[in-house]
């Protein structure tokens, strides 16, 4: 009897691996970003729209905000752009746009077209500023604290129910759920 | 008959030149070329991820290749650059993952494997062989073969 124990042991153990495996399968697609729990990167860019001041870090201080990177030139961000609306509508956090590699001109179009959710869209035209928050496929969003750290991630389109489940949770942790 | 030559000739200049993926501009001398050619070499295109970021024609890659250009000339070490890479998307970014406590077990598995087997195979190799001596000790199983 005891002979078959411990192999009976061992395929035992080797199905709880692999079902733990298959249980973070979803996850193993998204690489975790080194950026979560640090100081959001500096940056500082243009304003898609002339006139208004530059985009950057000053723009997180002191309050929640959502940075969006995108551009017209990404399928899946037209995809999540009403979510952004949404975001906006509910009034929670400002939404600050990263354009990435984009031309100006496009991205005016879109947002006049699609409705703009943003606060303020920065230009990084040769996606230096990706590169610094370690954006791989837009879109990506980042929700930042008031004390301008990144605090959660999202790559791919945003939608509301992540945007519910995973972002606003950490808003009603800070605040608090009559704060909101 | 048009010579063999000729034709080989025309379809020569009929060729489009190979385009090589990786259109930064070279560095200013061997030594930090090679270093950038070893670099891109063992770094990770984040979009196309199993690819090389010298390999692979995606935006991005061509963006970072550019960036190790910039820091190799701005006279960082290989280190420090890896270093760059990973503080903004992570050592998945290294195709050869560094040794930590995270990861120690992942490098000693095969080790621990290796001497357990061994054990294993101690264990069998000398009960058998027990075996063996007995029946050799045994007048009854000596008389059965004869």
């Amino acid at each position: 009897m005891t002979r078959f124990l411990l192999p009976l042991g061992a395929f035992a153990l080797l199905v709880v691996v692999l079902i733990v495996g298959l249980r973070h399968a979803p996850e193993k697609d998204i690489i975790p970003s080194p950026l979560i729990g640090k100081s959001a990167p500096q940056f500082s860019l243009h304003n898609l729209f002339e006139g208004r001041p530059e985009v950057g870090n000053v723009a997180l201080r002191g309050r929640w905000s959502l940075v969006n990177v995108w551009g017209t030139w990404c399928f899946e961000c037209k995809a999540e752009h009403e979510a952004l609306l949404f975001i906006k509508r509910e009034g929670k956090v400002p939404i600050i746009g990263i354009d990435w590699k984009d031309n100006d001109a496009d991205a005016q179009s879109w947002l006049e077209q699609l409705g703009n959710p943003y606060d303020a869209v920065g230009t990084d035209h040769d996606g230096r500023v990706a590169i610094d928050w370690g954006v791989y496929g837009a879109p990506e969003s980042f929700l930042i604290s008031p004390e301008g750290k990144i605090v959660e991630k999202r790559v791919g389109a945003m939608t509301p129910q992540i945007w519910q489940q995973k972002f606003l949770p950490h808003l009603q942790a800070a605040i608090g759920p009559g704060g909101l | 008959m048009l010579p063999t030559a000729l034709c080989a000739w025309v379809a020569l200049m009929l060729a489009l030149p190979a385009y090589a993926v990786d259109n930064v501009p070279p560095l200013p001398n061997a030594q930090l070329q090679q270093r950038y050619y070893q670099l891109t070499h063992e770094l990770r295109c984040m979009q196309c991820q199993n690819e090389a970021l010298a390999d692979s024609p995606v935006g991005l890659a061509a963006d970072l290749r550019l960036q190790v250009r910039e820091l190799l000339i701005a006279g960082q070490t290989d280190e420090q650059i890896r270093q760059h890479m990973v503080d903004r998307y992570g050592e998945f970014i290294l195709f050869r993952p560094r040794m930590s406590w995270r990861n120690a077990w992942l490098w000693g598995a095969p080790v621990v494997l290796m001497l357990l087997g061994v054990m294993v195979a101690w264990r069998v190799i000398r009960s058998r062989s027990q075996l063996v001596d007995a029946e050799e000790a045994d007048p009854n199983a000596e008389s059965l073969n004869s």
